[in-house]
């Protein structure tokens, strides 16, 4: 069973290996867009540090769906896409190895870079830490969630726009934590619940997003 | 071993066709005909589970594909009009990860084997983004060299293949039947496969 999801992963790993653009335009869009703040704020170290995890959480979003209409649109076009569906496997399983390869490639990158970036907001190493570890544990929703509004928008003309109207509500909630987490640390409250929340929402849409995702890729191979 | 009932299919607002049905035992081959726009893909995509149909039930070895599910997919090959095929991948490992996409064991060996056969040695570490069309079709088509799955479904096999090609394939689809395969096909062209039984199905 488990031998189809690493499958797909060695695949798609392999397919992002030599298509390396798409991973380091996602990456250089994010450290943009966060680099952007504090050359516009100004040097207040005080509103940078409150402004740090907002801005980081809303870039990693925005990173996030830069890749998500590519999901599975290039397999669909040339017809690999089919084939998984007919493979002897649930499409559940296929559609799981494909969100992992998706997060391995846009959200390790942004958790790796997010570190240096905060310094650039005069983070505390604490709250460095936290926003580490929060992005870490959020970034694997944001693929999973976002596997379901790919799924939902394949083939659709305009498709992207569609797509960031859907899922970015849907976001909302690993915002709020996530960012959270780093503002209850910094003023003391401990960001312990916010972490486990957001560790809960990504082990559920881990569970459950790559079903809802394989529902809508077969009312799309129709 | 193959049988459709009675089936029904509807895109968009029109029906394309109905009261379609067939038998198909270990050894036959079934050609779809019909002008273009006959509904020759819908039916295809329906044998193969992928399009349900509006009314009607296509069953494997007794049970309905769908209560089937898996046990039937994994009888089942198909190739379509897209050639399934990785641009960015070379044609050995477009080999390679199909087969195990497909829980199927390949061998580094027999998939070069494969290649070599469709005409492409030398070019097993090309990325296939390098092949032309005709050459594309035949990294498609090294799959069903070592392909030992009972139920092909074959939709326009011979679509951009010159002629030495065609004869090959026409062989390796009547090499498949007579190991007692079945296998369903779409083709446009008149090409002469020997096989023991071959059945025709005009869709109007």
């Amino acid at each position: 069973m488990l031998g189809v999801v690493t499958a797909v992963i060695a695949r798609d790993l392999k397919l992002a290996m030599r298509r390396q653009a798409d991973i380091v335009s996602a990456l250089f869009f994010f450290i943009i867009v966060v680099s952007l703040f504090p050359l516009g704020i100004g040097p207040e170290p005080d509103l940078l540090r409150k402004l740090a995890p907002g801005v980081l959480w809303v870039a990693a979003l925005l990173a996030t769906m830069l890749s998500l209409p590519r999901l599975f649109a290039d397999d669909h076009r040339d017809g690999t896409l089919e084939q998984l569906a007919l493979s002897p496997h649930p499409l559940g399983l296929v559609v799981t190895g494909k969100v992992i390869a998706h997060w391995l490639v846009s959200g390790l990158p942004l958790t790796l870079i997010a570190p240096v970036l905060g310094i650039q907001f005069d983070l505390s190493t604490e709250a460095l830490l936290v926003l580490t570890g929060a992005i870490l544990l959020g970034t694997p929703a944001l693929s999973g969630i976002g596997a379901i509004g790919a799924a939902l928008t394949l083939g659709l003309r305009g498709g992207g726009v569609l797509l960031s109207l859907l899922v970015l509500p849907l976001y909302i909630p690993v915002l709020i934590f996530g960012a959270g987490a780093v503002d209850a640390t910094v003023s003391g409250l401990g960001g312990e619940g916010h972490l486990s929340l957001l560790g809960a929402m990504t082990f559920a849409s881990l569970g459950f997003a790559p079903w809802a995702s394989a529902a809508a890729l077969k009312i799309a191979l129709e | 071993m193959l049988e459709a009932d009675n089936l029904e299919c509807v895109r968009g607002e029109r029906r394309l066709f109905a009261g379609i049905g067939f038998k198909l035992g270990p050894g036959e081959l079934l050609y779809l005909k019909g002008r273009n726009g006959a509904g020759k893909t819908s039916l295809l995509r329906m044998l193969i589970g992928l399009l349900p149909p509006e009314a009607g039930e296509i069953r494997w070895k007794g049970e309905p594909i769908k209560a089937a599910g898996e046990i039937f997919r994994a009888d089942l090959c198909y190739l379509g009009h897209l050639n399934a095929i990785k641009e960015e991948l070379t044609p050995l490992e477009n080999l390679m990860v199909a087969a195990r996409l497909a829980d199927e064991t390949l061998s580094e060996d027999d998939a070069l084997d494969a290649l070599e056969q469709v005409g492409l040695a030398g070019r097993e570490d090309l990325a296939c983004k390098y092949l032309s069309q005709g050459q594309k079709r035949r990294v498609a088509l090294a799959r069903l060299v070592q392909e030992r799955r009972p139920l092909w479904v074959l939709d326009e096999p011979f679509v951009a293949l010159d002629v030495a090609a065609v004869d090959w394939l026409a062989q390796l689809i009547s090499a498949h039947l007579q190991r007692g395969g079945l296998a369903v096909m779409t083709t446009h062209q008149p090409v002469d496969i020997p096989a023991g039984t071959v059945r025709e199905l005009g869709l109007s």
